[in-house]
């Protein structure tokens, strides 16, 4: 056993290892806490034509026009109305800040690299295609979402169109 | 560290400047109405993009700078006079400088030949064969050899203070030379304590050092104060056997050789310091505003209604100032544009043989700097328009009891809430008959169609109008009025004509303050808001149902006044479900693009309003028939309408249908 | 405390440039468009170095350079003059008028920190 200085320590404790755990259709779910901006309560949504299903639309964030998308829709979760769990994680990619619907936020844990496993090949955990691997802690199976490529995917199908 | 990747924007925006800086000035000399100060003023101009471009390591521009500030540097000493010949070659080298930085922003090299100009300038200066001297950064000269040992002496005048000289570095600059060294002071020339001037130099030094520098940069280390400090050195190298390590040259280097062009064109505002600082005010103001409201909140009983009251309106002010004054920072005075029009105008009627006096009025007036980069174009078309088409020759002017000398006046005005721009010409106005003749050759309206006068007129701006058989050299370039129309549509504006034959023409371009707000007529669809731009609206009205009908081959048309228009649902083109389908439980509103005017069943109409403009790319990506989006007070997110787009879309919508239609009835055939 | 310069151009990329030397070198920085504007600028106040421009609109550098030595509080400021090679004469003319040494363009940021090592403890 290595006695931990005290970088390691502090390296340990940095946000980059840091996840915040959600819940979707009972699955739990983990972001970088890096890419998270904020957690928002939900506020009122404005429709958009010719967008696929799982954009939900545009929401005013202080100012900022924001799209929204149900990652349950996205996963091809069964549809739900929104309850007073019901969240949006307000994410930035790259320059892009994009508001993910979630069922409900967890917690924020932390995950050291070696403590995420690949990800299974045939996973239970919807949404398999922008999982980009799973941790185990204790009883609880996290699943870590790819969310360059969730929303990257939607900015391609962009570009096609 | 380099210059380059930090004020490569900042270089040719100032250069940018300075090269209409030096137009303005050399056509002023032209008139004859240029000063010593203004003969100063573009010397400065020029040697001001020479230095930039030099420390910024664009060799090219600096040495061809150098050449015209030579000249510029000659008029303005009075060793060489001003004629017509040397103001025309100074506007040549001008263009070319123009050239040249266009081609050093994009990132291209040296395709901009210089040579004829330089030539003619270097001729100018009487001395043709005498090679420019480059501009090149003075370089490090490598030293060399074996280390000696130096003592050197200082002895300073005793006023050396007052030239801001400071002796103590130069010693320290002596003994950073080399090593194994040693500094003596001699006091000798210190008086008693109460004679003595602190601000004079008293103090004597000398400075033994072991260096492998040269003399010369020893000498160098007295560079500034050779005048104020004597000084000798003696070279006390006493075991000469010492010598052995020869010194390594350091690298040669030449400012910016390793900033290379940045081929982004980072978009910048230069805003003057005291409008930041007004903006800084209103802050302050805002957050008091702002403190009051939230003191009267945490005490509050309805005694003190008014107080909040008050305070409300405070904040709403401040808001609002604030408002008013970040938008003024993208503000730009359209003399930024009207400025290219003195040679524009002078080029255009040289070439055409007319005698032409260019009136600007209110170049101060100040617009959105989108609209400034945007407006150019089209206002010099215009321009080019009212000398070409509008202007007579001098001899018909006088047959036509006018001075020989045609006027184009430029005039920009605040009016109400949007700028105006005025192109007017006191020639000989649209001939309306022959506007006639031609629309109807062009089938753009029928030869029974009864219009008025300034309906015909301002048929000139629709599309079709200007065929190639007219292009001229000079206005039309192929574009017509009909592009001129567009592009101050696409910024939200208007234009409007009116001429009265034999007396003149004048076009009126009417554009909102600024790109990012908006007036718009809020409409509600399926329990959603919408914004329409307020300009493109014409009329809302409730139909009967007998005015919508089916036409055949046209679908769906409105008939109003005994027009039929094409329309739009909006609630189809949104996806909105639950709405008002039958227009005439509706509103339709009734919008005008390109000339074109269509209808948009809507399910109410809620009111007027101006609204800042968001993009939707910012954070998504654009969307057919939205031109963006914005928050409207009850803080929801509300899409603003792209009219031309929707127009667009109901003709392709009935294309697709009709394709839909062939589509079915030939496979139906089939299957007969 | 940080050390104080003003520099004086008619330029401001060439002013910026200046002034993002010196702030890479730990000086704070004051600035002027012209000689005129520097006089203003200095009212009842000193810098620990002034740079500035020869060529400049309203009051020109040497005007400048001489006014500036008239005040009690600069007497000892150093002065550096922003010249090109072309302009033969303006170092001694500089000089001569109270300036500490000078500058040539074009400079990059080392030349300049070399030349203010020369003058500026």
């Amino acid at each position: 056993m290595t006695t931990m200085t005290l970088e390691q320590d502090i390296d340990a404790a940095t946000d980059a290892n840091q996840y915040l755990t959600f819940q979707l259709g009972g699955e739990e779910y983990g972001l970088e806490i890096l890419k998270v901006q904020e957690i928002k309560g939900l506020s009122a949504i404005t429709t958009m034509p010719n967008t696929p299903a799982h954009v939900k639309g545009v929401t005013n964030l202080r100012g900022a026009v924001v799209p929204i998308v149900d990652l349950r829709i996205r996963f091809g979760i069964e549809e739900r109305p929104y309850d007073r769990f019901t969240v949006f994680i307000i994410t930035s990619v790259g320059t892009k800040v994009v508001g993910l619907v979630v069922d409900a936020v967890e917690d924020v844990i932390d995950l050291p690299p070696e403590s995420i496993q690949p990800v299974p090949e045939l996973t239970s955990a919807l949404g398999g295609a922008y999982v980009r691997g799973i941790a185990q802690i204790q009883e609880r199976l996290v699943a870590l979402l790819d969310i360059e490529k969730i929303v990257s995917a939607d900015l391609e199908l962009i570009e096609r169109s | 560290m380099t210059f380059m990747a930090e004020f490569r924007d900042a270089f040719f925006e100032e250069s940018a400047e300075h090269v209409a800086a030096v137009e303005q000035g050399l056509l002023a000399l032209d008139s004859g109405a240029a000063d010593s100060e203004q003969m100063n003023a573009i010397f400065r101009a020029a040697h001001s993009v020479k230095g930039l471009a030099a420390t910024l390591g664009f060799p090219e521009i600096a040495a061809f700078t150098h050449d015209m500030e030579s000249v510029l540097d000659r008029l303005r000493s009075g060793t060489l006079a001003v004629t017509p010949k040397l103001g025309q070659l100074l506007l040549r080298a001008n263009d070319t400088l123009k050239a040249l930085l266009a081609a050093a922003q994009a990132g291209q090299g040296s395709e901009v030949d210089t040579a004829e100009v330089t030539g003619e300038l270097r001729a100018a200066l009487g001395a043709p064969t005498t090679e420019a001297e480059t501009v090149v950064a003075p370089q490090s000269t490598p030293a060399a050899g074996a280390p000696r040992t130096y003592a050197i002496r200082l002895l300073p005048k005793r006023q050396l203070f007052a030239s801001g000289q400071d002796p103590m570095l130069i010693v320290r600059e002596l003994t950073e030379l080399g090593h194994d060294v040693s500094v003596v002071c001699d006091t000798t020339r210190l008086p008693a304590i109460d004679a003595l001037d602190p601000d004079l130099c008293h103090l004597i030094w000398v400075v033994k050092v072991t260096t492998t520098a040269s003399r010369d940069e020893i000498a160098n280390v007295f560079l500034f104060a050779e005048d104020e400090c004597e000084h000798s050195v003696r070279d006390v190298t006493d075991d000469p056997s010492r010598a052995g390590v020869a010194a390594h040259a350091p690298p040669l280097k030449t400012p910016g050789s390793d900033g290379k062009p940045v081929a982004a064109e980072a978009a910048s505002i230069r805003v003057p310091t005291d409008k930041i600082d007004a903006l800084v005010d209103l802050v302050g103001e805002l957050v008091i505003s702002q403190a009051m409201v939230n003191q009267i909140a945490s005490d509050f009983d309805m005694g003190r209604l008014g107080e909040l009251q008050e305070a409300l309106a405070s904040l709403d002010r401040s808001t609002r100032d604030l408002q008013e004054r970040v938008m003024s920072v993208r503000m730009l005075p359209v003399a930024t544009v009207f400025n290219r029009f003195p040679r524009l105008v002078r080029d255009v009627s040289n070439t055409l043989g007319k005698k032409v006096r260019l009136e600007m009025q209110g170049a101060e007036t100040e617009l959105d700097k989108g609209m400034i980069e945007r407006i150019g174009d089209p206002l010099t078309h215009l321009v080019r328009n009212a000398i070409d088409h509008g202007l007579e020759t001098p001899a018909d002017r006088i047959a036509a009891g006018k001075g020989d000398t045609g006027t184009v006046t430029l005039r920009a005005a605040h009016e109400g809430g949007s700028v105006v721009i005025d192109v007017a010409d006191d020639g000989r106005g649209l001939n309306t008959k022959r506007i006639r003749e031609k629309a109807e050759a062009n089938g753009l309206i029928r030869p029974d169609e009864v219009l008025s006068d300034d309906e015909i007129n301002a048929l000139i701006f629709a599309p079709g109008f200007s065929t190639a058989a007219q292009v001229s050299d000079l206005s039309g370039r192929g574009v017509g009025m009909d592009v001129v129309k567009r592009n101050v549509e696409g910024m939200s504006g208007s234009v409007t004509l009116t001429s009265t034959e034999g007396k003149g023409s004048r076009v009126r371009i009417r554009l909102p303050l600024t790109l990012a707000i908006l007036d718009g007529l809020i409409v509600s669809v399926g329990g959603a808001s919408y914004v329409l731009p307020l300009l493109s609206v014409v009329e809302s009205l409730r139909p009967t149902p007998r005015d919508v009908r089916n036409i055949l081959g046209s679908g769906e048309v409105l008939v109003l006044r005994g027009e039929s228009l094409p329309f739009v649902r909006l609630h189809a083109v949104f996806g909105h479900d639950v709405a008002i389908t039958e227009p005439s439980r509706g509103i339709i509103v009734i919008a005008e693009t390109d000339g074109r005017r269509f209808g948009l069943l809507v399910d109410d109409v809620l009111g007027q309003q101006q609204v800042v403009i968001k993009n939707l790319e910012a954070n998504y990506r654009k969307l057919d028939g939205v031109m963006g989006a914005t928050i409207l007070g009850d803080g929801r997110v509300s899409l603003i309408c792209d009219v031309q787009e929707l127009f667009r879309w109901t003709t392709t919508r009935r294309e697709a249908a009709e394709q839909l239609l062939a589509a079915v009835s030939t496979s139906g055939e089939e299957f007969a | 405390m940080a050390k104080t310069a003003l520099v004086v151009d008619d330029s401001t990329t060439m002013r910026e440039m200046v002034s993002y030397s010196l702030k890479e070198a730990g000086f704070d920085t004051l600035t002027a468009g012209d000689g005129q504007q520097a006089l203003d600028v200095l009212q009842g106040k000193s810098v620990d170095l002034i740079i500035s421009d020869l060529n400049m609109p309203v009051m020109d550098g040497i005007t400048f350079i001489k006014q500036a030595r008239q005040r009690d509080e600069l007497k000892g400021v150093p002065i550096l003059m922003l010249t090109t090679e072309s302009q033969a004469g303006m170092k001694e003319q500089g000089k001569a008028a109270g300036a500490t040494g000078w500058l040539v363009k074009p400079f990059n940021p080392e030349m300049l920190l070399k030349v203010i090592a020369k003058v500026v403890p």
